[in-house]
């Protein structure tokens, strides 16, 4: 059944990717010479010119919404809720990874309303100019949101985003190859020792912070270093990792654990659970925090500044933050909530799994990514290096 | 041409018959850049101009968060070309891309031999089945081939009746191989099957009388007249297997980056434009400029 939603959404890409493609070259001849002013807006954002708010009443829509999202991050059904409540059309596409959706929608004029950066590239877009300051007269449900949410250090005052999933990053596990209760350590990964009853069975997520926060935990350093000999081990140790794992991937790594592929899987929380539950044994998969330190990360719902349709993009992130829709987003993709209201609608063995909601303990172990400036291209270019 | 419209006993004065042909040459030349001018906006629009934007940014300076900005033009992205790490993946994808042209040319050419050997018929129904795997897309195909080729697949399956063991195929060198030929053949097997099909089967019955060997009349006439089909056939096939993309992401994993997903890389994930730019440039002038020698010394046969 996921394949089949895996192909869907591979055709639905090659298809929006089209029209996308249609919708920006409208925009560049209605907005008189499209290649001249991109290159003006790239070369002017060191010093990004603050993007004008838009006012917009609650629920007010102003066409479809063109919505940039993860894979596999949204229940179609909300989707479905969304068009029929509003009226309008939802063209989705979707990305792998920060870096790769950032690529997309720097040169400006990508066509997208609404894009759902993690927490670091939530400033990064800011740095840029690339986000809309959000008219929070629009969005009453941020109320909703719990307090540990409400002041994050990207955006401390929500002016760009609001929270929509959280989660950590950690390892799945095959048990029937790995044996009961495996110690919870990136070894999994970056031991050759431990290598042996896994034969190269592993798969690392094709996202240059994420691999280097992997290999930096297991260093004991930082993942938020900015020390380029600790950078550069980093890189040495994945690049040595790379000739013996089985593949780089970031969106089907919980498919490939649960059809035996891999033994060991780099990857989001949320994703292995829903993997987990559709395997043919549930309980032979586990999903490790690995002790050595591991990255907590909260994925945000931005409207981008040159957003075709921001009235819609706001509609359309109040209702995500509405309480009973939070909850359908949890009990769907299984990543924590940062919606108070929506806990009583959560299905309580959802609410109580301490992988979902880590104790105290284990999250004080964790660590957010942070934008680290300039540093953010050496990470890129290390990783993109070492895994080649 | 105009001679036989002329009676013989009036020749035609020699200065009109000149204009006369003059006319019809300029009248062809006319009508050939009115056919041409189609082909030539396709190619000056859908290639020339973008690969000069292509050349153009190559050029182009690097900003801190990944722009790319259109000044202080440099060519630090050409001196990075020289660096053992695309040194190493070029020599990778030219090799995956030979052994994919050779074991392709071996499959497709008892193949094409096979259809253009058939009755008329019978022809076009084997043509029809070579591309019908074209009408679905090739993304959906590849991934397809990623369930084939998994271990719990089908391939698998088999090597474990027969006591072999698990097979793993997926993520590896050998998948790639396996997709590219997938992939490609039709486009060896259709210039082979063009090239037998115009030869004359009456010559190698000729060799086969004069006592050659079935081996000997194909190696001194067949094969020779075939060659051009062979040459066009290699060509189409090496060219986008050494660029391929789609298949080394899906089915290649960590180990098999070729030139395709590394300037892909750039785009997306590093975000250095110029570099990207640059790597692409070359590989097309490359391509290119090998083309046209081919074309110029002795590959004419085509």
């Amino acid at each position: 059944m996921r394949k089949v939603f895996a192909l869907a959404a591979l055709l639905a890409l090659s298809v929006t990717a089209c029209s996308g493609g249609a919708t920006s070259v409208e925009e560049q001849a209605g907005g008189g010479d499209g290649a001249a002013s991109a290159a003006t807006q790239a070369a002017a954002s060191d010093a990004a010119p603050a993007p004008a708010a838009v006012q917009c009443e609650v629920g007010e829509v102003d066409g479809e919404l063109v919505l940039y999202n993860w894979t596999e991050y949204i229940d179609p059904e909300l989707i479905t809720k969304f068009k029929d409540e509003f009226g309008v059309d939802v063209v989705e596409d979707f990305y792998p990874s920060n870096e790769e959706m950032l690529a997309r929608v720097q040169g400006g004029s990508s066509g997208f309303d609404v894009v759902v950066p993690s927490d670091y590239m939530v400033g990064v877009m800011i740095e840029e100019g690339l986000l809309l300051p959000l008219n929070a007269d629009a969005i009453p449900n941020a109320g909703n949101i719990a307090d540990g949410f409400t002041s994050p250090p990207f955006d401390p005052e929500l002016a760009y985003s609001m929270p929509y999933q959280w989660g950590t990053t950690g390892i799945g596990v095959n048990l029937s190859v790995v044996g009961n209760n495996p110690d919870p350590t990136w070894g999994w990964i970056f031991d050759p020792q431990m290598d042996d009853q896994l034969n190269g069975r592993i798969s690392m997520l094709d996202d240059p912070r994420e691999a280097m926060a992997a290999a930096l935990s297991y260093l004991g350093y930082s993942i938020n270093s900015t020390d380029e000999a600790e950078l550069q081990e980093a890189a040495d140790l994945i690049a040595e990792t790379t000739d013996r794992l089985a593949a780089f991937d970031s969106d089907q790594f919980e498919d490939l654990l649960v059809s035996g592929e891999t033994a060991v899987a780099h990857g989001y929380s949320g994703d292995f659970f829903v993997g987990f539950d559709e395997a043919d044994n549930p309980d032979d998969y586990a999903y490790l925090v690995p002790e050595e330190g591991a990255v907590r990360w909260v994925d945000n719902m931005a409207i981008l500044a040159d957003a075709p349709h921001p009235c819609t993009a706001h509609a359309f992130i109040n209702f995500i933050l509405d309480a009973r829709n939070g909850a359908q987003l949890t009990n769907w993709n299984y990543f924590g909530s940062p919606n108070v209201a929506a806990e009583e609608f959560i299905e309580p063995d959802v609410l109580e799994d301490p992988a979902i909601y880590p104790p105290p303990d284990v999250l004080s172990n964790l660590e957010f990514i942070e934008n680290v400036g300039e540093t953010e291209r050496l990470y890129t270019d290390l990783f993109t290096e070492a895994k080649s | 041409m105009t001679r036989t419209l002329v009676p013989e006993d009036q020749p035609a004065p020699p200065e009109a018959s000149q204009e006369l042909e003059r006319r019809a040459a300029d009248a062809r030349s006319r009508r050939g850049l009115w056919i041409a001018s189609a082909p030539a906006a396709y190619l000056v629009l859908l290639f020339a101009l973008p690969l000069l934007i292509v050349f153009v940014y190559s050029f182009a300076t690097r900003g801190t968060t990944g722009q790319t900005i259109l000044a202080d033009w440099n060519i630090t992205a050409y001196a990075r070309l020289f660096n053992p790490l695309v040194r190493e993946i070029v020599l990778r994808s030219v090799g995956y891309a030979a052994v994919t042209t050779v074991i392709s040319l071996v499959v497709s050419y008892p193949f094409a031999y096979y259809i253009a050997t058939r009755p008329a018929r019978m022809r076009n129904v084997l043509l029809v089945l070579v591309m019908i795997p074209f009408w679905s897309n090739f993304l959906v195909r590849t991934y397809a081939w990623r369930v084939l080729l998994s271990s719990s697949g089908p391939v698998s399956q088999l090597t474990q009746l027969l006591g072999m063991g698990q097979t793993r195929l997926l993520f590896t060198t050998t998948a790639v191989v396996l997709g590219l030929v997938y992939g490609y053949m039709p486009f060896m097997i259709l210039p082979l099957y063009a090239a037998i099909e115009r030869i004359d089967l009456g010559l190698v019955e000729a060799a086969r009388d004069l006592y050659a060997s079935g081996a000997r009349a194909f190696w001194r006439v067949t094969w020779p007249l075939s060659r051009p089909g062979v040459v066009a056939g290699s060509i189409l096939v090496f060219i986008p297997s050494l660029g391929a993309y789609v298949t080394p992401e899906i089915l290649g994993g960590s180990k098999t980056t070729m030139l395709g997903s590394y300037i892909v890389r750039q785009f997306l994930s590093a975000r250095d434009w110029p570099f990207g730019s640059a790597l692409s440039f070359v590989v097309t002038a490359l391509m290119l400029i090998a083309t046209l020698v081919y074309f110029r010394t002795g590959g004419r046969t085509l």
